[in-house]
């Protein structure tokens, strides 16, 4: 009995082991394709799951998406017509890094805009801090008001 | 010089703005770029019978094209909206079963009734990437000259029915 166990178990190791590795050769059935593939799809937004990316993505629109690349890729397309292909269909949004236009010109630029902003803030309420703080500690006396304080003090002076 | 202490609050009020406006948009809707762009062409199997269909068969006329499946939950909320607007015979409306089983499609359209005057087979969902399709169902306005003026992601309510699509199909059939 037992030995029929062991006999048994090792069969079904075996024939798991032979199922994934057929499995395993039909997705690396043209691994430049796959490569491409997954270089593409990591800066593209799966729709159904904003927060994927279509390489990531198990949702059935993503797997079509991933078909239809793989077939633009096996056509011959650059990146940049995969890209295109996308975009014309699902808009900027599929893209995690959004175009440089207009439009989209306050969320490149506007980061650096606040940081600039806040800089000129800074340096101002430096300076100002500066220049009150200087004022309070050199009150300016005239030559005629020094002269005078300085007789008050020789004057005071013998007495203590 | 007291309004300097104002300053944060007031920055603080235009952030809880930004923030509230932000809460009350739906991220699911992404605006489609092929609204004021030709409708992609295709060339599919019809639901029944043995014709084909592609939309130069409704060149010269406004329709809506509404793509659904059996299998889609908020298809059904929908359908009686869509049922109610084929009675009306104002416009045809044009369905995509969007990767579907044929038998399971008809048996949908048999219980829930068939605002369709027909539907194209897009059995593997190749059409639906041409129009952008993300979410099931979504639903297209084409004018006379084959061109998408209008797109609804999700169900298609009576509001967007009567606040949107109504005034649009009017404008476009003059």
């Amino acid at each position: 009995m037992k030995r029929f166990l062991l006999a048994a178990m090792t069969a079904w190791c075996l024939a798991a082991s032979s199922a994934g590795a057929r499995e395993a050769a039909a997705l690396a059935e043209d691994p430049v394709v796959e490569q491409r593939l997954i270089r593409i799809s990591e800066d593209i937004r799966c729709l159904v799951c904003q927060n994927e990316s279509l390489a990531g993505s198990r949702a059935d629109l993503a797997n079509d998406l991933r078909r239809e690349i793989r077939k633009l890729i096996r056509e011959g397309k650059s990146d940049a017509e995969i890209t295109a292909f996308l975009v014309s269909r699902y808009g900027d949004f599929v893209l995690y890094r959004p175009p440089v236009k207009p439009l989209t010109w306050v969320l490149w630029f506007g980061p650096f805009l606040l940081m600039l902003g806040g800089v000129v803030f800074l340096m101002s309420s430096l300076r100002r801090r500066q220049r009150t703080h200087a004022a309070s500690v050199a009150p300016v006396l005239s030559d005629d008001e020094r002269r005078r304080a300085e007789a008050l003090l020789d004057a005071t002076e013998p007495r203590s | 010089m007291k309004k300097r202490f104002l300053w944060p609050l007031a920055l603080f009020i235009v952030l809880v703005g930004f923030l509230a406006a932000g809460l009350k948009r739906d991220p699911s809707l992404v605006p489609s770029p092929l609204i004021g762009k030709p409708a992609p062409a295709f060339d599919l199997p019809r639901l029944s019978g043995d014709a084909r269909f592609s939309p130069k068969d409704m060149s010269g006329q406004v329709w809506i094209f509404n793509v659904w499946a059996s299998w889609c939950v908020a298809c059904r909320e929908e359908h009686p909206v869509l049922v109610a607007l084929a009675r009306e015979k104002i416009v045809p409306i044009v369905g995509l079963n969007y990767k579907d089983q044929p038998a399971d499609a008809n048996l949908w359209l048999q219980r829930h009734g068939d605002p369709y005057g027909l539907s194209a087979l897009d059995a593997d969902g190749r059409v639906g990437i041409d129009y952008g399709v993300y979410g099931v169902p979504e639903t297209y306005v084409i004018d006379k000259a084959g061109v998408i003026r209008f797109k609804n992601i999700g169900p298609v309510t009576r509001e967007v029915l009567d606040e949107q699509i109504r005034p649009l199909l009017k404008e476009l059939q003059r």
